[in-house]
């Protein structure tokens, strides 16, 4: 007897939601780290799956920097609302107290303060032992190497030598008081699986992704949108109305917008398989170095 | 290929969704020896699908310059290296899964490290693998880690191999130097069991044979790698196995519904179909197979479901659901081969645990039959196994498990050690036989076991660990469970502070590792008496929860009943019988739990107790009654 060929999209599917389950079962106190991508949305949609009839037995964590398009919070705040989740959102009070801003901060020290700090102030705030994210092991070189669970100090932090080997689909879970584990259930997904999973699934995104007439300003070779009074023109910079999207979201002055007339699904997924650049290029944070991912991760950024 | 100019011109969306929706996966692992060619291989192959962005070329470009090995051109293997130290290095050392796709099929590659080291990671790698590439240098041939490398393939269940003879261009395309390397390959080889081993010459860095057939090789007929890769058969036929269903997590929501969500990991189920719980051999029928886009007819091996039982059948994460007719072993004991995984060595007789599919149980080594020379495959007999050796091993674990040989089955079959103190993977187990009663008997074969002692006293034998902080009321309502449990004739044994830290513990302090070795004694005693089939009263604070649970694995199931003292910190520092939080909030003692030392309270606790709301006589009865209720009492 053949087996039927199950198709790739479907063997993902199961994979995560058997990785969400697994977590579930064997940690007190799970969290998903929601944050409102494309990539969240695809973790949410796999989560409401793996426990039906059932509600996901964890709460979302969204670690806001205050700096997110508005759109997102507002797609975030009716998501919730939408699935009966509970949401918690977390923002570093003491970062906007310091006035950390991606404008006059720099983009390395915000995100650092209101991502990577804050975030470890959540997880420590709950005593959350596991938290899911939707990380991709295709986004970028040091992922590949990730585990699915990746293990973390009780200091948050990542050291690359002391990872567990992963064999088959048995997830070692154990950690001792305060140590935790990222979980990624996307590890094996691409970029393109994402959103022909998105389109196959029907799943809601946030406007952003689609093209619209949207006010940018072209800031060192990127075009920025400006979505609040917070952002100031420099000298020479002109707001300009253009037909553009998004491919990443995140802090609106930190994500690069695309000329794109994509406004549907369909023309998002035929953009992608002719795209010609990758995804985090759109993302400013990764330019700066070549390696600097690695070192975000050891500090415990995502 | 699938490259991205043409691929526009494919008509349309719908088109290339349907072509999707087709295509199958294939998961490879590469393995090789240090610069045999892996990751030039695999930059040629992402290159050549052209699955590669504009700005990951233009910083391949760069960084050729920058670090490249192969002067002007590209160098490909820059595409795939990774970690900051590693780059510095120049060589790979973890696994790295990579993806890329044609128009036949989607591939993820597991890049596994050629350093002797790290056969590890090559053992994970290959776990999840159909297929193993594995790559020789035709100027060096077949080396002690080629060989190893095919062993462990082979170990894991791989049944398809490539044997890819890299840098034939430093040859000179030469077929003797090709022919040789593989009678060589196939003399080893043979004894490994592999259904194909399909040889390929190739040039990763020039791309001969990598992608299509090259010129310079015209003696060579065969496919080109990507070729083979696209069309090579690998089906194991998972689907025709016996049903299996490891039940992962019970689902719950509300008093209506009750399913059981897991992975199918063999065969299939239809709805209606007859099902057994393989430990118990309580057999029922699926009434549903549920998935959020609605009922399923039927549920085939690797698909995530949840299935809803005709009757009220006791299940729990670890058992497994099988087929009636063509059920799995159900033992307490097993022979199994073992890859250990650990800078420290194995030691034999150490419990650990032993995860198998969804099922974590305490096991031991009971003896260490001989372990593997990866080189001859000779057998040699062995006291330990240190990093990266294999042995062949009877193991035993603490109550009976249900399994299936890992060669009929790899998820049913496949097992991971875990350190119980460092909770570090430490050895990767393939399950090869059931070892029956009469074969092996490892425990203590006691005439007089914990069952019938158990049954002279008329009770079953349980630990109530009664955990909450100081002052709570653990002891006074322990002790009065005690008075009640002895005044109608049960056996018991109650371990508190006082009895345990003068005698037993006495040369234990309040430092973390003093703490666990303080509760690790305090279990294994308890399970002694347990074992002697008494009720066996603990009064510890155990304030960490992860203690606690080394405690409740130690006993048996249904032997631990964790009572939650519920009592809130205010109302204990108000009681302060010892006046010890006094001392505690001045500085007079350190580490003091709810004062400069956290308290972690259960989630999971049996029982919940309440001091402030009720009497203690009225605690102790309610939990008497529990016992009675479970069946602890009669
Ligand atoms: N001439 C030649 N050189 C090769 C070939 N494949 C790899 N190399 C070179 O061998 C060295 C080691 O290759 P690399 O891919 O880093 O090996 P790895 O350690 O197995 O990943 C590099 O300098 C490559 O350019 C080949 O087919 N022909």
């Amino acid at each position: 007897m053949k087996s039927p060929v199950v198709s790739h999209l479907k063997r993902l599917e199961a994979e995560s939601i058997h990785i969400m389950r697994e977590v579930a079962a064997e940690f007190a106190n799970p969290v998903m780290l929601y944050s409102i991508g494309k990539d969240s949305s695809v973790m949410l949609h796999l989560a409401m799956k793996a426990f039906y009839p059932a509600k996901p037995p964890f709460p979302l964590l969204h670690v806001d920097t205050t700096w997110k398009f508005r759109e997102m919070i507002q797609f975030r705040d009716e998501t919730a609302k939408r699935l009966g989740l509970k949401l918690l959102v977390h923002i570093n009070e003491d970062g906007i107290a310091r006035g950390i801003n991606p404008f006059d901060s720099g983009s390395a020290l915000h995100t650092q303060v209101m991502k990577t700090e804050s975030l470890k102030q959540a997880l420590d705030k709950y005593g959350f032992d596991a938290a899911f994210g939707g990380a991709r092991r295709d986004e970028e070189k040091s992922r590949a190497k990730e585990r699915i669970f990746s293990f973390r100090t009780a200091t948050h932090a990542w050291d690359p030598k002391n990872q567990r080997p992963e064999l088959w689909r048995v997830y070692n879970t154990r950690i001792n008081k305060g140590e935790s584990i990222r979980v990624f259930p996307l590890s094996n997904w691409t970029e393109l699986d994402i959103w022909q999973y998105i389109l196959a699934e029907k799943i809601p995104i946030v406007p952003l992704y689609f093209a619209k007439r949207r006010p940018v300003v072209e800031r060192d070779g990127t075009l920025v949108m400006r979505d609040d009074e917070r952002m100031k023109l420099l000298p020479g910079e002109r707001l300009e109305d253009r037909l553009v999207r998004f491919r990443t979201l995140g802090c609106y002055p930190l994500t690069g917008a695309i000329e794109s007339d994509a406004d549907t699904l369909e023309g998002i997924v035929t953009e992608m398989f002719t795209a010609r650049t990758s995804e985090r290029q759109g993302r400013l944070i990764d330019s700066d170095e070549k390696s600097s991912m690695e070192k975000k991760k050891k500090e415990g950024y995502f | 290929m699938a490259r991205a100019e043409q691929r526009t011109e494919t008509s349309g969306l719908t088109a290339f969704l349907a072509a999707q929706e087709k295509k199958s996966l294939l998961r490879f692992l590469t393995c090789g020896s240090v610069d045999d060619g892996k990751s030039t291989l695999i930059g040629r192959l992402l290159y050549d699908s052209k699955l590669l962005f504009e700005d990951h070329l233009s910083a391949l470009e760069k960084d050729s310059r920058k670090f490249g090995t192969t002067g002007d051109d590209i160098d490909f293997a820059l595409l795939v290296d990774g970690l900051e130290a590693e780059r510095e290095q120049g060589i790979t050392i973890d696994v790295a899964y990579r993806f890329f796709a044609t128009e036949k099929r989607k591939f993820i590659v597991a890049d596994t490290p050629g350093h002797e080291q790290y056969t590890r990671n090559m053992a994970t790698g290959a776990s999840n693998s159909d297929l193993a590439v594995i790559l020789v240098d035709a100027r060096k041939g077949v080396l002690t880690q080629t060989r190893r490398h095919a062993y462990i393939a082979s170990l894991l269940g791989i049944r398809h191999v490539v044997l890819a003879v890299n840098k034939i261009d430093l040859v000179g395309y030469s077929q003797e130097t090709f022919d040789a390397i593989v009678q060589d390959f196939a003399s080893f080889s043979q004894r490994l069991g592999f259904s194909s081993v399909e040889p390929i010459p190739i040039s990763a860095r020039f791309g001969d044979n990598v992608i299509a057939a090259s010129e310079r090789t015209s003696w060579y007929k065969g496919p080109s790698l990507l070729g083979y890769l696209e069309t090579v058969d690998v089906d194991t036929d998972l689907v025709g196995k016996p049903f299996r269903f490891p039940v992962q997590w019970v689902n719950r929501p509300n008093l209506d519904f009750r399913g059981f969500s897991g992975t199918v990991a063999g065969g299939r189920i239809t709805k209606g179909g007859a099902i057994a719980v393989a430990k118990s051999g309580r057999k029922s029928a699926v009434k549903r197979i549920v998935t959020m886009d609605g009922d399923l007819e039927e549920a085939v091996a690797g698909m995530a479901v949840t299935l809803v039982l005709s009757d009220e059948v006791d299940i729990s994460r670890g058992d497994i659901l099988t087929a009636p007719e063509d059920r799995p072993d159900v033992s307490e004991q097993f022979a199994a081969h073992l890859l250990w995984m650990a800078e420290d060595e194995l030691l034999p007789g150490r419990q650990y645990l032993m995860k198998l599919g969804t099922a974590t149980v305490p096991v031991q080594i009971t003896a260490l039959k001989h372990k593997i020379d990866v080189n001859s495959l000779d057998q040699h007999a062995a006291k330990t196994l240190h990093l990266n050796e294999v042995g062949y091993a009877n193991f035993a674990t603490s109550h009976p498990i249900a399994f299936d040989a890992y060669h009929d089955n790899r998820d049913t079959g496949g097992f991971i050690l875990i350190d119980r103190f460092t909770n570090t993977t430490v050895g990767a187990g393939m399950i090869d036989f059931s070892l029956r009663r009469a074969t092996n008997v490892h425990w203590q074969a006691l005439d007089v076991g914990k069952q019938s002692r158990a049954g002279q006293k008329g009770q079953r034998p349980v630990v109530l660990w009664f955990t909450g902080l100081s002052g709570s009321g653990k002891s006074t309502v322990a002790n009065l469970v005690e008075r009640a449990l002895f005044a109608e004739g049960r056996h018991t044994y109650l371990l508190d502070g006082d009895n345990v830290r003068h005698g037993l513990n006495r040369d234990l302090g309040f430092t973390d590792v003093d703490r666990v070795e303080n509760i690790r004694r305090v279990g294994e005693a308890a399970k002694l008496f347990v074992d002697a089939g008494l009720i066996v009263l603990v009064s510890f604070i155990s304030p960490f929860r992860s203690e606690r649970r080394m405690a409740r694995e130690l006993m048996g199931e249904g032997e631990f009943i964790e009572v939650y003292v519920d009592t809130p910190l205010e109302v204990c520092m108000e009681r302060d019988p010892k006046g010890l939080y006094r001392k505690a909030k001045s500085g007079e003692i350190k580490n003091f739990t709810g004062i400069d030392s956290p308290y972690e309270p259960p989630e999971l606790a049996e029982l919940r107790i309440d001091t402030t709301t009720a009497q203690p006589t009225d605690l102790a009865a309610q939990i008497v009654r529990h016992l009675r209720d479970k069946g602890y009492i009669g």
